[in-house]
């Protein structure tokens, strides 16, 4: 099965899986800065 | 607030799974195109998202503009420049010249008014904010500024997500179904050009550090988003390779297609209102931490500047 195939049957599979993955990798992006500035508001806070 | 934002993703997350269902269950196959079709469901949705957080980036980049003083003086010169185009386009609308796109029901006249409209909103929208601001004083404060700076950057980062999503999932369509990944066509290159624009806006406000930062960005998205309507209307404008539009005038939708659709439109946009909202809060939070930082650098100062000055006192004595 060549690509164009395999695109012609499973493509819809394949871009939902796309569009998942981009957001995942950006609201796991998201989750580490936040959890990072709040550890570092936290040590902040703490050091007075 | 925590609670609210709970309730929106609970409600978010739902119309996801359902808008899933729609998408990939439920939908009739198309008749030409086959299962490959159901992209649709989530390419037409992620462009809308981006194109409706390109304009929060935009609307909130135009009343940043509002807070520097030669912008304001600049408002008037801004309605008179957009009424000349206007003009223009109407004394030309006699006589096109034939390097000017002509689509079916596309008129010079109607276009050369909306030009003359947009650029007097503009101004009145930056004169009306200034003069409302000066008024009602603490509304429009450094606080008002920095939220409506913070809702600019988010926006524009999280629209680059969702445009970036209408890259790729743009080629995966493409390719069964045109033969072709990628064509340098009107709306494809459009669009890849509004990515660069926000992807460069993001440059600038990551890697730049003088103080005039939100102006200049500001500025940079006030121009950038001339590209939103620009990719919108290509396929009017244009003959492209592009799909003509499924709804209004342009065409028909079957009912079950169109239930999908716009579940997915929903889902995707509440979902893009949810992350743009952490990502409001996560810039707020990072700005609530340079403050600190700030704060106890100034401490610092001061306590190193009064242990300094201890044996001079001393030794005065």
């Amino acid at each position: 099965m060549n690509v164009q195939n395999f695109l012609l049957h499973y493509g819809h599979y394949v871009a939902y899986g796309a569009t998942w993955l981009i957001h995942i990798l950006y609201l796991g992006i998201l989750v580490r800065r936040f959890a990072r500035l709040r550890q570092e508001l936290t040590e902040l806070g703490g050091d007075k | 607030m925590n609670k609210l934002f709970s309730f929106f993703a609970t409600i978010t997350a739902f119309l996801l799974v359902y808008g899933l269902y729609q998408a990939l269950v439920a939908a009739p196959t198309e008749r030409t195109m086959g299962d490959v079709q159901r992209i649709f469901y989530y390419h037409v949705p992620s462009a809308w998202t981006a194109f409706c957080l390109f304009l929060t980036n935009y609307f909130c980049s135009l009343l940043t503009l509002t807070y520097s003083e030669a912008i304001r003086r600049a408002a008037n010169r801004i309605a008179i420049l957009g009424a000349i185009f206007g003009l223009m386009g109407l004394l030309i609308s006699e006589d096109r010249p034939p390097w000017l796109p002509q689509a079916e029901g596309f008129s010079w006249v109607k276009a050369s008014i909306i030009v003359i409209l947009i650029a007097v909103f503009h101004a009145l929208l930056i004169k009306g904010y200034f003069l409302l601001g000066d008024r009602l004083g603490k509304l429009f404060s450094d606080r008002a500024r920095v939220i409506l700076d913070a809702v600019a950057v988010s926006s524009a980062e999280v629209g680059v997500v969702f445009c970036t999503v209408v890259l790729v999932t743009g080629p995966i369509w493409a390719r069964p179904v045109w033969g072709i990944w990628w064509t340098w066509d009107v709306r494809l290159t459009t669009t890849l050009v509004l990515w660069l624009i926000y992807v460069s806006y993001l440059v600038l406000r990551r890697f730049s550090n003088t103080g005039e930062i939100a102006i200049l960005s500001a500025t940079l998205a006030v121009i950038g988003a001339l590209d939103v309507p620009f990719v919108y209307f290509s396929i009017w404008f244009f003959r492209t390779q592009h799909p003509q539009p499924v709804m209004g005038k342009g065409g028909s939708l079957d009912p079950r297609m169109l239930h999908a659709f716009l579940i997915n439109l929903l889902a995707f946009s509440c979902f893009g209102a949810m992350v743009c909202w952490s990502r409001v809060r996560l810039e707020l939070l990072h700005r609530q931490l340079e403050e600190a930082h700030a704060m106890k650098s100034l401490e610092g100062a001061d306590a190193a500047r009064a242990q300094a000055s201890l044996p001079l006192n001393r030794s005065s004595e």
